[in-house]
């Protein structure tokens, strides 16, 4: 079992604990504008981005806390607090440590508490307005969840003794804990460091009393923590940072084995103790424990030697090593890690090194950007930090525009002193983001964005859930370059399919980028990148985003780049196809008990107008020439395209059309002439079902007809049944517990008629008319099952006597009850036909014979079983397991080669 | 608090995802739109929580098959029921009803849950409070990275309505979830406390869950796990977890990381694995169910459950796999260095 320590845990992006062997922690005090100039400055001449470069030198100078204060009577506090934090956190190597919010106006603090997501410590809080001030502000920092320093302050004035600032401190601790509730971990003392060796007597014990108070208090309260500002104890030496810094190292020495646990410092200045020169760090002793140093003597020595010694030259402690690199590797340096300081230098010897300034960009800018988006794949670099790094990049870009610019316009003017034409079009490219309809999430787009505007791009972002139509007249109306679309949720993937076929729809030429949290190479491979030829390209994250963005606008790049990754997701799709690797499937036990779910208790099933056949003997012509389905007769001619669209085609229109009319100008003739005869037969019957068989009661013969069918065994998608046609009659168990009757069709139709006008086409050679007659003759065959069918809904059977569906809509299928055929993907053993002939004895009412490959004749024929059930529907089983198999071939009573023979094609 | 002595005795179960199951009803935007909103004047189709209003008996079938599944607590759908992200659909001013409408739900479901099986051992309704589509610590705006599209204020205000709305709805327990920034979750501690402050009466348990984004192991924000944690502590929650955007395999580590540094109760549910190609979660129910088990055998957790793709199935496999494994002791906490 874990046992959790009483620490004090602070937490910036990465955790602080603040442990007994810690030691002591540095706490960076140069964002502060009372205490650094160069700080305050920049912040009053609204400079916060180079502001921002004061806090990274605390950090790359080992500061573990950022102490950030905004306290001057020129600035309006609340608002620099609040600009300074934000940008603060949008630079990840200094948002790392956590920060403390400094401020004597507790609504300073309030504002910076809003802005940070750490756990940061607020400097300070005190006694000084009183108790009741003191614990409503203890109560805010605590719901913040910030730690507290406490100054040694009471409403009688600053502790300067050190028995005033252990009574003080110890009498904050006991409101904190008993009344406000406040951990004691979390509670830090400042018991004041004031200056010392100022020439007041007085003043000489005050490191004295400040150690020894740090001693007590952190006897007496062993969990709290004590702090202080260091730089205050060598204030009289202004001026001479090399005895202050001196000074403050052997102060903490002493102080940090008193147990002081943290200090404000300057912490690029902190010298090693052991380090300092001895005689100095004698007189420092001296200063400050206070010894030697009666009529101030300690005090005059080390003001005397201060004079001697001057500032020696600081050493930054900075890894700076990368500096001696070329150019390229500093350029990479700088991305990665996120660093401007150089860029505008760097940026320049490249510009001079290389050919021309958008080499610049291409090589080692976009080398760079590529190293960043391998460490944030593999986990290496976070979000912030691409984000950081895409600035830099920005940064440099902004370096190179002007060159780029005076190039093209040297270009330009060359042009038009060459008389030659200009190309080069002026502007940014635009760049279109939205994330599609039916989905609200935008974080990730929005950093897309943010990336590539960093790389000077012009990002229109219509935001989220947007339509189809909306980006896609957006994209044509800005003429934008690229149309980059975002989703995270799962429909998403299909929104994007869509608009991909409306971009091809539309005619669009722009490359379309695909990203999002679901979506993937493969899915961009496999179901977008068909749909579109303008080039799809699926970008993994925002840091490729820039590569694939500046590939695609270069117009040398462009095609090859197009070209290779068309070969990719090719690839990618056949082996996809071929391996179909998320293939997953059930046992049949299994796929039997996930069957379609129908209500049958509150079914009526609608019972036919007959038990029995009906024989059509010779349908007329005339009325099934109106139910003609004519796009296939097209497909039968090599012609593909949705009627009658097609006979006005640009590029076959004009042959569609007289294909059209010849096929017309023969359908008058076989009327007319009474060249063909269709025939037709129809019976229903009673039906049950057990799992994948239905009985047909075969009253006429008085004997039981078992139909066996075929489950879908894939694996589906939750919530989605493992369809059978058998799903679609009543089971047995119901029909028993409550009598209700299911029925079942049947149907076959035939064109009869036709041998002997082939022949005589045959004869003739007249290989059109020919296939002309043969295709015609299949329409009619597929008419009269559509006519059948259609009179069997609304008056043969009548489960759908209203029914009203124009030509088109029976094509598209939008009726109710479905006509599967035995040997299509519904049903696909084709010996089921034997039962079907047999039941509405379709050999002797219409005469169709069966082959022995169970193909029928007449050609022109069509057979099939009807469903009445609204819930049925069409599908195809695909492919079947071996338990499904020998269940199947068992049902049957087949061989197992046999029904190898028949039923190969769904066999996995 | 009954809910602290069933975490003391045994591991809980939380439900899985809501989105997923109403995925199944296949609803259409007329659907969505119910008789009340028919005329409204822009699309809500995908707006789960609206549901709560609009087809309740849709979102209380969904609560009563993962209670049948075996959920100890389930969450109200209301992931997304603020005035701020509801201002994706112009909705932002039923954010309060939304509120109550689905805890009353939730509430609905556990009764006539127990009044079909009155042997049932307790259940608890936990308020989801989602993680806003705004966030406090990343700029949209790149030429501005110190610009904020909302401030502090306003998450707290729009908190502090939700959390009115669950609590008058009658929830359990207080659920943030789904974090990727910490300072909008910040946000929504605040708002707690302050609301029972002003309301002077005892806090109810708040769990809090925040998510792992990708590989570098960080939230999307950019903090590591402990210090996201050491973020979230002072909220003093009943329970701190990890949910979304990983599945059960890629979670392990983190959730063992946080057993190790949690004072409290600890809660996972992952997602039903990475989705696959076609964005589709496909980690069968026994496979999300033996990592748990894994985690619940080395003392990792106490509340476990499913996030994204996960369904009763699933739920049914975790709870039964969990059902027999003590849960992980609470750590001691220490009062000396």
């Amino acid at each position: 079992m874990p046992t959790i320590k009483p620490y004090l845990r602070l937490s910036g992006l990465e955790p602080l604990v603040v442990r007994p062997e810690t030691n002591f922690v540095n706490v960076g005090e140069r964002t502060n504008v009372t205490g650094s100039k160069k700080f305050a400055r920049l912040i009053k001449e609204n400079k916060y981005e180079e502001a921002l470069s004061v806090a990274r030198q605390q950090v790359e100078s080992g500061a573990q806390i950022l102490d950030v204060n905004m306290d001057d009577a020129l600035l309006e506090g609340v608002s620099a607090m609040t600009t300074f934090l934000n940008l603060l956190q949008s630079e990840p190597d200094i948002a790392r440590i956590p920060i403390m919010i400094d401020s004597s106006k507790f609504e300073i603090i309030q504002a910076g508490l809003k802005c940070v997501q750490g756990k940061c410590i607020v400097n300070s809080i005190s006694l000084k307005e009183g108790e009741a001030k003191f614990i409503e502000q203890a109560h805010i920092c605590k719901a913040f969840g910030a730690a507290v320093i406490v100054m040694a302050f009471d409403e009688v004035g600053q502790a300067d003794t050190k028995e005033r600032k252990i009574a003080i401190c110890t009498r904050a601790y006991t409101i904190l804990t008993t009344q406000v509730g406040f951990d004691a971990q979390d509670i830090i003392f400042d018991p004041n460091i004031f200056a010392i060796a100022t020439g007041i007597e007085e003043h000489n014990n005050y490191a004295v009393d400040f150690i020894e108070a740090t001693r007590e208090i952190k006897r007496l309260m062993p969990l709290a923590k004590v702090s202080g500002g260091v730089s205050n104890v060598s204030f009289s030496f202004r001026g001479n940072d090399h005895v202050r810094e001196s000074i403050h190292s052997v102060f903490l020495y002493h102080a940090i084995k008193a147990g002081m646990d943290m200090g404000i410092v300057n912490a690029g200045q902190l010298v090693v103790y052991d380090e300092i020169e001895p005689t100095l760090r004698q007189l420092c002793e001296d200063v400050i424990l206070n010894k030697n140093n009666e009529n101030n003597q300690a005090t005059e020595a080390l003001i005397a030697h201060a004079e001697t010694v001057k500032a020696k030259g600081k050493v930054e402690i900075k890894d700076e090593a990368w500096r001696n690199e070329t150019v390229e590797k500093r350029l990479a340096h700088a991305l990665i890690n996120g660093i401007t300081d150089y860029i505008d230098q760097d940026t320049e010897e490249a510009r001079l090194k290389y050919a021309r300034p958008l080499e610049v960009i291409e090589g080692p800018l976009m080398d760079g950007m590529n190293i960043v988006g391998d460490l944030f794949g593999e986990g290496k670099m976070f979000l912030p930090q691409v984000v950081k790094s895409a600035r830099v990049m920005k940064k440099s870009v902004a370096i190179l525009t002007p060159y780029i610019e005076q190039e093209k316009e040297e270009r330009k003017q060359a042009h038009l002193a060459a008389g030659t034409a200009n190309e080069e079009s002026a502007g940014a490219a635009k760049i279109l983001m939205a994330t599609v309809k039916g989905d609200v999430h935008d974080i990730g787009k929005n950093i897309v964005g943010v990336v590539l505007g960093c790389n000077g791009y012009d990002i229109i972002d219509l935001g989220v859930m947007v339509p189809a139509d909306k980006i896609l007249d957006a994209a044509q109306k800005e003429n934008v370059d690229i149309i980059g679309l975002s989703g995270l949720i799962t429909p998403s993937l299909d929104e994007m399919v869509h608009i991909a076929k409306e971009m091809k729809r539309r005619n669009m030429k722009q490359p379309l980028l695909i990203g999002g949290a679901t979506t993937s190479r493969m899915h961009t491979a496999v179901k977008i990148a068909p749909e579109y030829d303008g080039g799809i390209v699926h970008v993994l994250d925002a840091s490729r985003s820039v590569t694939v963005a500046g590939s695609l606008l270069n117009k040398e790049q462009k095609k090859t780049f197009l070209a290779d990754l068309k070969a990719e997701y090719t690839q990618l799709k056949e082996n996809f196809d071929n391996k179909k690797p998320v293939k997953q499937y059930l046992t049949y036990q299994e796929a039997v008990q996930n069957k379609t779910t129908i209500n049958w208790q509150d079914y009526q099933p609608t019972q036919p107008s007959f038990i029995g056949d009906k024989v059509f003997e010779a349908y007329d012509l005339n009325e099934l020439r109106d139910y003609i389905d004519w796009k296939p007769f097209f497909i039968a001619w090599e012609m593909h395209g949705n009627f009658p669209e097609i006979l006005s085609d640009k590029v076959i229109g004009t042959e569609a059309t007289k294909l059209y009319n010849d096929a017309n100008a023969l359908l008058d003739k076989i009327i007319a002439e009474k060249w063909l005869t269709a025939k037709g037969v129809i019976g229903f019957r009673e039906a049950t079902a057990n799992d994948d068989t239905v009985t047909v009661i075969d009253a006429t013969k008085n004997q039981l007809v078992e139909l066996q069918f075929l489950r879908q065994q894939i694996k589906k998608a939750a919530g989605q049944p493992n369809l059978s046609l058998a799903d679609f009659i009543l089971p047995a168990n119901i029909q028993v517990a409550t009598g209700k009757k299911d029925y079942m069709g049947a149907f076959a139709v035939t064109i009869h008629g036709i041998e002997k006008y082939i022949q005589q086409f045959e004869a003739s050679h007249d290989d059109y008319n020919k296939i002309m007659l043969q295709a015609l003759a299949d329409r009619f065959a597929e008419a009269f099952a559509e006519v059948l069918h259609l009179k069997t809904r609304k008056e043969y059977w009548g489960y759908a006597a209203n029914e009203l569906l124009n030509n088109e809509a029976l094509i598209k299928e939008q009726y109710s009850g479905i006509r599967p055929a035995p040997g299509y993907p519904a049903c696909p053993d084709h010996t089921e036909k034997y039962k079907l002939f047999n039941l509405i004895h379709v050999e002797k009412n219409i005469g169709i014979s069966l082959t022995e490959s169970l193909a029928m004749y007449p050609a022109s024929s069509v057979c099939g079983w009807y469903f009445s059930h609204p819930q049925s529907q069409y599908f195809g089983v695909g492919k079947i397991q071996t338990d499904q198999f020998n269940d199947y071939s068992k049902r049957k009573g087949m061989q197992t080669a046999e029904a190898e023979k028949w039923l190969r094609p769904v066999m996995e | 608090m009954q809910i602290k002595e069933e975490l003391a005795k045994r591991i809980l179960v939380i439900d899985g995802a809501m989105g997923t199951m109403i995925q199944r009803h296949k609803l259409t935007e007329a659907d969505y739109r119910g008789e009340r909103f028919k005329d409204w004047h822009c699309d809500v189709k995908g707006n789960n929580d609206l549901l709560c209003i609009t087809q309740p008996n849709i979102i209380i079938g969904i609560h009563k098959q993962y209670l049948a599944a075996g959920a100890d607590i389930i969450e109200t759908n209301t992931f997304s029921s603020t005035s701020i992200a509801m201002a994706d659909y112009d909705m932002q001013s039923l954010a309060y009803e939304l509120n109550v409408a689905a805890a009353k739900c939730a509430k609905e479901a556990i009764r006539q849950y127990k009044e079909e099986n009155p042997s049932s051992p307790p259940k608890f309704v936990a308020g989801s409070i989602g993680p806003l589509n705004k966030t406090l610590s990343l700029s949209p705006d790149v030429n501005n990275p110190g610009f904020r599209a909302i401030t502090f204020d306003e998450v707290v205000e729009a908190y502090y309505e939700q959390i009115k709305g669950l609590i008058d709805g009658g929830v359990d327990v207080i659920l943030i979830e789904t974090i990727f920034d910490t300072l909008n979750a910040k946000g929504a501690i605040f708002a707690v406390k302050k609301f029972f402050r002003d309301l002077g009466t005892e806090e109810l348990p708040i769990m809090i869950s925040g998510t792992i984004t990708d590989a570098s192991g960080r939230t999307l924000s950019g903090q590591t796990l402990e210090a996201f944690y050491t973020s979230v502590m002072h909220a003093k929650p009943l329970s701190v977890g990890l949910n979304c955007a990983l599945g059960a395999a890629e979670m392990r580590s983190h959730i063992e990381e946080l057993s190790q540094i949690a004072a409290c109760y600890t809660s996972a549910y992952p997602n039903a694995g990475l989705p696959n190609a076609m964005g589709e979660y496909d980690e069968q129910p026994h496979e999300t169910a033996h990592f748990i088990e894994d985690w619940a055998k080395e003392g990792f957790v106490n509340i476990v459950g499913g996030c994204c793709g996960t369904t009763p199935d699933h739920i049914q496999h975790i709870a039964a796999n969990v059902k027999n494994i003590q849960p992980r002791p609470l750590p001691v906490v220490e009062s000396t260095l």
